[in-house]
């Protein structure tokens, strides 16, 4: 969803501590995401089962892998892939298995398929899930509900992912995003004349922890400047708001799927301006 | 700059996949929310499906539209919501006429109860006044929420245990006459704000006990609350609900609480409750439905305690919103499935009804979900549900009522009970924190379903075909052979909405049989008990290589309870091989040969130690 590895190489370039503890940081949104599974499926058994999460997972990593071996004539690092299958594991809610197979292999498939100029312009989980949402509204739910009710999980995920969106240099997209929504929930309540603190109800969930730390943060589909970034999340998070007001369910996704290209293609066709002028 | 050869062949490629899949989701959907089959399809239900359904409430005397009661004005805002429950019907032969009789509640404060006696000529009778049983709905005392029949003092007249948002009712049946309330003596909660009570017997000792599930916590009083802080914690996850009352029959008109004793310390909000022997044990097992989290079954262990084994059996695991409990051999093999009931709302949420099956018939203590297997998990907001064979073929089939709240057509409150169902517990916790509902709908106006079941895997939904094609908020469903023809007509209960009775016209030259139990009296009950309830009895039938299990339960569904007497259809088959009955107390008893088409009474031989042959007089 998130963490594309050549992205993360280009982010070295702005926090050049490579590692953490350790561990490669190409591999803390995977380990962070997964240690957010495992705790979450033990605890509170959010997952129907095992099986359509490991389904969208290898179609994730082997979708990837036969594209990129395909296309390019190497292997890809499976860590962008593996975020996406599990992401996709993760909200895709369905009784059935095929929306997590078609979820994933769709994510994939338009990262290689949608890009103008050498970048794919949607987040590959944000296009996935976005698009099956709509295509299947009667099979295909996204997770919306609280993993539990007991604060002290939910406060070391938002710690640990805040960390690690620091340690690969885009806390100040997640930060940015938090604080348009709270602004606007501000708003929405003013406009529909409910509690403020039932408009912010949605961020406490998990849902929102995932788009927050893996999706608005997607080094391959933001734009390259930091105020340039923090502009984005905040029309994601304004648009979010005109959805919201109009009852669409999945409001936050559909305006990062609304939003996020068209940054990318304003700031390509500046970017070609400036060239052309130079 | 033109890309390479190669990587214009493959971006060519995959673009022709994402098209294909996305195409593919859109196909899968359209498949997997099939379209009703109406009935312009191919020349109508009766030739196809071989039965249809005919509502005739009215024609037969009922006239009956439930009330929901009015709550706390600080919950106004939410109220269609929060006094969603109420409409409940149970059937009984009250009277031992021989005629299926039922009761269903009423909710509204001031609003009476009716009990509609069987006249025998396709008509009844309200006579809840005349016995005592229809002036049960007050502020004081709590509204009604269900009931359930049962047979407590073994005097062969079933009695009737009244459950409410507040104080539950304990009436002795004195004959067919009148109702006693005997509650107090008995020693009943003074207040459980239940949506469902069952009768079992779960130490086999002869009586009967009760088990009465909390919705909400005992201490909230719904009419004047200290706090708005009711709701419950999570959508998923609570556990902030009302406790459970196991009380034990001491075999002299008073019970005993149980519960802690037994180990049961469920304090889930529990919307269904179905007694079964769904581990294979003798002894009847406890399977709660519960709402905003994840189901538990309670083991019974030889009758001394119960120990929720839910999530190693694979029923408990993951957390929906569950609404119905009852349990019914599906596949004709001799394994009891439970089937539970849970919300879908497409573009909303998709939680999907499971249907529980022992993964063998030797190991019962696994389950899996087949109800994606078998077509029956998408079933709208699904609440009662009853296995029946409708159509007398040989398969038990599945009626489902759904619909929570049906008002302003065009309007939903969907969006907005997303927003709140994804709070943190102390938002979703304080019922001023609910957006208003201000007059819309929330799952509302559904299509019924009726699954037939074609005995080789696969239920189809052909409800609008064969009649059942009302939408009103269905609550409850009970099944029962109104007219003594040897068919299953359908009760259905709505909220806010009338009491439907759907007679069921059977094709002819389709065959049947049914039984009426009578277990043996045990020693040590007193002169004045004569009988003993047949309830925890199991019927297995076998016929053409083929086993049905059907156990006679007391509570079935959503705040429901079918007929005592237990029903087969059999198809084109004009002889049966054998029944076999394990009786409530354990002891089996065979009858080779049984005749077809009629109702069979059969009476527990005595002391039985081992299978034996007996034989039922047909009526």
């Amino acid at each position: 969803m998130a963490a594309e590895p050549g992205a993360l190489r280009r982010e070295h370039v702005i926090a050049p501590r490579k590692r953490l503890l350790g561990i490669d940081n190409r591999l803390l949104p995977p380990l962070l995401i997964t240690s957010i599974l495992v705790t979450a499926h033990l605890s509170f058994g959010i997952l129907e089962g095992w099986e359509r999460t490991a389904l969208a997972i290898i179609t994730a990593i082997g979708a990837e892998m036969i594209m990129g071996r395909a296309t390019y004539g190497v292997w890809p690092h499976p860590a962008s892939a593996y975020i996406s299958g599990i992401s996709a594991g993760i909200l895709v809610r369905s009784p059935f298995y095929w929306p997590y197979f078609l979820t994933s292999l769709i994510s994939i498939t338009s990262k290689y398929v949608l890009r103008v100029r050498g970048r794919h312009l949607w987040n590959p989980t944000n296009f996935g899930v976005s698009a099956v949402v709509f295509l299947a509204p009667a099979t295909v739910a996204v997770l919306s509900v609280q993993w539990g009710n007991v604060v002290a999980p939910m406060a070391v995920i938002w710690i640990l992912g805040t960390v690690i969106v620091w340690r690969v240099g885009r806390v100040h997209i997640s930060v940015t995003y938090v604080l348009s929504f709270l602004l606007f929930s501000v708003f929405r309540a003013w406009w529909t004349a409910t509690p403020w603190v039932t408009n912010v109800a949605p961020i406490t969930g998990p849902m929102y922890q995932l788009f927050t730390f893996f999706m608005v943060t997607d080094p391959k589909t933001t734009v390259k400047s930091v105020k340039g970034q923090c502009v984005v999340v905040f029309l994601v998070a304004a648009l979010e708001t005109v959805l919201r007001l109009n009852e669409v369910v999945y409001a936050p996704f559909y305006a990062l799927f609304i939003v996020g290209p068209i940054a990318l293609l304003i700031e390509q066709w500046h970017h070609g301006r400036r060239h052309v002028g130079a | 700059m033109p890309l390479p050869l190669r990587q214009r062949i493959a971006w060519i490629a995959w673009t022709i996949v994402l098209i294909a899949s996305l195409t593919a989701v859109y196909a899968l959907n359209r498949q997997a929310e099939g379209r009703p089959l109406v009935a312009d399809d191919e020349g109508g239900g009766d030739s196809r499906f071989g039965f249809r359904l005919q509502e005739s409430a009215k024609a037969m005397g009922v006239d009956f539209t439930h009330q929901a009661p009015t709550f706390d004005s600080r919950l106004e805002h939410i109220m269609p919501q929060v006094a969603a429950m109420g409409a409940s019907v149970t059937v009984a032969d009250f009277d031992r006429d021989g005629w299926q009789d039922f009761y269903v509640t009423n909710s509204g404060e001031g609003s009476f109860n009716r009990l509609y006696r069987n006249n025998g000529n396709n008509t009844f009778t309200d006579v809840a006044q005349a016995v005592g049983l229809a002036d049960v709905n007050r502020r004081e005392t709590g509204v009604s929420m269900g009931s359930v029949w049962g047979d407590f003092d073994n005097d062969g007249w079933e009695d009737l245990l009244l459950y409410r948002y507040g104080r539950p009712e304990l009436f002795r049946n004195v004959e067919g006459r009148s109702f006693v309330a005997v509650g107090e003596r008995a020693g009943l909660p003074a207040r459980v704000n239940a949506n469902s009570a069952t009768w079992l017997d779960y130490d086999r000792d002869g009586f009967l006990d009760l088990f009465i599930a909390g919705y909400w916590p005992d201490d909230v009083n719904l009419w004047k609350l200290e706090t708005t802080k009711i709701m419950p914690e999570s959508f998923e996850y609570a556990t902030n609900g009302g406790r459970k009352y196991l009380l034990r029959n001491r075999g002299d008109g008073t019970f005993e609480d149980r519960t802690e004793s037994t180990g049961i310390r469920s304090h889930r909000w529990t919307l269904a409750v179905i007694a079964a022997d769904l581990l294979g044990t003798g002894y009847p097992d406890l399977f709660f439905a519960n709402d905003y989290g994840v189901s538990e079954l309670f083991a019974n262990r030889a009758g001394k305690r119960f120990e929720d084994v839910a999530a190693t059996a694979g029923v408990g695991m993951t957390p929906k919103s569950g609404m119905n409990a009852s349990v019914g051999d599906i596949f004709n093999d001799g394994r009891l499935a439970i089937y539970k009931t849970n919300i879908t709302e497409p573009g909303n949420l998709l939680q999907g009804n499971d249907l529980w099956v022992p993964k063998s018939r030797r190991d019962a203590g696994t389950f899996e979900n087949m109800a994606t297997a078998l077509g029956i998990d998408l079933g709208g907001w699904s609440w009662g549900a009853q296995f029946g064979d409708l159509n007398n073929d040989g398969t038990q089939d599945i009626y489902l009522t759904n619909g929570y709240v049906s008002a302003g057509e065009r309007s939903s409150y969907w969006y907005d009970f997303g927003v709140i169902a994804g709070g943190h517990s102390t938002i979703i916790g304080d019922a001023k924190n609910w957006p208003p509902m201000k007059g819309r709908s929330f799952s509302g106006y559904e299509r019924k379903r009726v699954w037939v079941n074609d005995g080789a895997g696969q239920l189809t939904d052909v409800a609008q075909v064969v009649g059942a094609t009302d939408t009103f908020d269905g609550r409850a469903v009970a099944l029962a052979d109104l007219g003594n023809r040897g068919v299953l007509d359908v009760l259905v209960a709505n909220q806010r909405g009338p009491l439907l009775v759907y007679r069921n016209t059977v094709q002819p030259g389709r065959h049947w049989i049914q039984f009426e139990l009578e277990p043996a009296v045990v020693s040590g009950f007193s002169p004045s008990q004569t009988h003993r309830s047949p309830i925890g009895s199991r019927v297995e039938l076998h016929w053409n290589g083929k086993v049905q299990a059907q156990e006679i339960s007391a509570a079935s569904g959503f705040s429901a309870q079918n007929q005592r007497r237990v029903h087969y259809g059999l198809g084109a088959i004009t002889s049966v091989d054998r029944v076999v009955i394990r009786w409530p107390s354990g002891a089996t008893q065979t009858i080779e040969h049984p005749a077809i088409d009629q109702l069979h009474k059969v009476k527990e031989e005595v002391r039985l130690k081992a299978d034996t042959t007996g034989a039922g007089d047909g009526r």
